[in-house]
């Protein structure tokens, strides 16, 4: 047994042949995976970008200047400039109590505030038809002082915000859980105010989980579509937002400007998927996701 | 003593960092306004229904059929999610290959792209004279506008669910396990399927039930390619929006309770098998 220990390296060759599969078992499984990813990932968005260019650029840029897919941009950027920064800074607040503090019910909070993920994203739109319609008890009130949520942008936000509610807070939790108090405690005791604390201290330490979090949080809330189809009234020019869009000039047979409004969708996937993937590979150690999913 | 007890007693425990009362207050203002009172509005709606009422209206038989869909649908491309998703993240922890890095992050492409948009395409690529469509049907086979088509859909949009809950469980794994399984004899495959599987049963269930409990629920990427017949492709999401369109809220209410109530008891599901993992096996998935 003595040429055994004298030659390590070939040891440490048999044991890491004794835990891998054989070469050709190897290759086979990378095959199947690449050709499930070929079929299901990559032959979809292709299809996109091939339909909408399918009569070219200038049909593709006459679909995209039309004036209802412009305000449905407009609309889309609206709805999520005003629904992402309202889940920021909730998922701010709701992090600072979850994971700065020890207290009776947090679990339980934690399993509310990931709700959202498991209902569809139609019934997320219909809870608000069923608060704000005008069968509701709220309806009749509302219309009385013409105030118009369904159908209207406020009823988008809200449908918005329920759906993306979870995402910078799932986020956050687990990334300021891991950093622990002592950070904030040191400020506090030299003598810094507890906003000072926050903005010098808290913040630098959760700007790149924060923005992760920003970032899938407005991929979502662009794209969504369930929800806000049962509270839009697909007014044309006036309540719909790009998915919506898409829907609509895909029902009435006008592919290549549907497609055309779906490259912007997916572009805004493409460059929500390289900045995260940007992030989880410069800044893994501050963000919480990489690790959980 | 009298500290101690009254310790046992508060909310909180002391803390010298400020705000929490803030926090929290923004928090619980936020999640009633937004989630638990449209939610509990939902319910009261559909206990007001009455119970005879509410019975007839989700036993209906397009009701049940549409509900019979989505969760045959959901759990087959689960299924299927289950095997591609265990070997893709194998792959991806354990090989290397040309162009890995940018195979890992596409997995997260139908978490970042939106749903109608991934429907539209899916259509495109099966419909009958479309891009893999017109390969199939001289085979007499029919994707779009039936059921398999929505499985399809739904693969799409659970996959990521699947590799990215098994994935970092399977980077934990301790490779000593292995070279002891080897050390006494076992061939590669009984290392596989006796020592290494097992260990990624809580993380694979909690996958396949992330990526069904998803699936239920998915509207956006379905309805393109469902083709929507009553009785056959007709999802239950789906079927909501339609009574709504008919201004039937009291037949939308029911089934939307109906499919709430399942979707809760699954994640009572998730969260059990996530701390049962934790028990068993020293982590949660």
């Amino acid at each position: 047994m003595a040429h055994d220990a004298s030659q390590p390296q070939q040891r440490l060759a048999r044991v890491g042949k004794a835990t891998t599969e054989k070469p050709a078992a190897r290759w086979a499984l990378i095959a199947i995976s690449l050709l499930f990813l070929l079929l299901m990932l990559f032959l979809p968005l292709t299809a996109v970008f091939v339909e909408a260019f399918r009569k070219g650029l200038f049909a593709f840029i006459k679909a995209l200047g039309d004036p209802e897919t412009f305000s449905a941009i407009r609309l889309t950027l609206i709805v999520a400039g005003i629904a992402v920064p309202l889940n920021l800074v909730f998922g701010i607040a709701a992090a600072w109590a979850i994971a700065k503090f020890e207290f009776k019910g947090k679990a339980f909070l934690t399993t509310l505030i990931d709700l959202p993920f498991s209902v569809s994203p139609v019934i997320s739109g219909l809870v608000f038809v069923l608060l704000f319609g005008s069968h509701s008890v709220l309806g009749p009130f509302l219309q009385s002082y013409g105030i118009k949520i369904l159908f209207a942008v406020p009823g988008l936000v809200l449908a918005t915000v329920f759906v993306t509610f979870p995402f910078v807070a799932r986020e956050l939790i687990p990334l300021m859980q891991e950093q622990g108090t002592a950070d904030e405690e040191a400020a506090l005791s030299l003598g810094a105010s507890g906003w000072q604390t926050f903005w010098y201290v808290t913040l630098p330490n959760i700007k790149w989980g924060l923005l992760y979090g920003v970032l899938l949080c407005n991929a979502r809330a662009m794209g969504e579509f369930g929800a806000v189809s049962v509270v839009s009234g697909h007014i044309r020019g006036q309540t719909n937002t790009m998915p919506l869009q898409v829907e609509i000039l895909y029902n009435e047979y006008n592919f290549v400007a549907a497609f055309a409004v779906a490259t912007l969708l997916a572009l805004l996937a493409l460059v929500t998927l390289v900045l995260k993937t940007l992030l989880e590979m410069r800044y893994s150690a501050e963000i919480a996701a990489s690790r959980r999913h | 003593m009298n500290t101690q007890t009254r310790k046992a007693w508060r909310i909180r425990q002391p803390s010298v960092i400020p705000g929490f009362g803030l926090a929290l207050g923004v928090t619980l203002f936020w999640l009633v306004l937004v989630i638990l009172i449209p939610l509990s509005g939902l319910l009261i709606r559909s206990s007001a229904l009455g119970a005879a009422n509410f019975w007839a209206l989700a036993t209906d038989p397009r009701t049940l059929n549409a509900l019979r869909v989505s969760f045959g649908t959901a759990f087959a491309a689960a299924l299927v999610n289950v095997i591609f998703g265990i070997v893709l993240a194998w792959v991806l922890v354990r090989y290397s290959f040309p162009g890995k890095r940018i195979i890992d992050a596409m997995v997260d492409l139908p978490f970042a792209l939106p749903t109608a948009v991934a429907g539209i395409a899916l259509t495109t690529l099966y419909a009958p004279n479309g891009w893999i469509g017109q390969w199939l049907t001289p085979l007499g086979i029919k994707v779009a506008f039936t059921p398999v088509g929505i499985t399809i859909a739904l693969i799409f949009i659970g996959l990521p669910f699947v590799v990215r809950t098994v994935q970092p469980i399977m980077e934990e794994i301790d490779r000593e396990v292995e070279e002891a399984a080897a050390t006494l004899g076992a061939t590669r495959f009984q290392t596989i399927s006796r020592v290494l599987l097992p260990g990624l049963t809580p993380a694979v269930l909690t996958g396949f039930a992330l990526a069904f409990a998803r699936g239920v629920g998915e509207y956006g990427s379905v309805i393109f390619i469902a083709g929507n017949l009553p009785y056959v492709s007709e999802i239950a999401p789906l079927l909501i929006v339609i009574r709504l369109e008919e201004f039937n809220y009291p037949a939308a209410t029911a089934i939307a309770a109906v499919m709430l109530l399942i979707s809760f008891m699954m994640l009572l599901v998730i969260n059990l098998i996530q701390s049962w993992s934790r028990r068993r096996y020293g982590y949660g998935a």
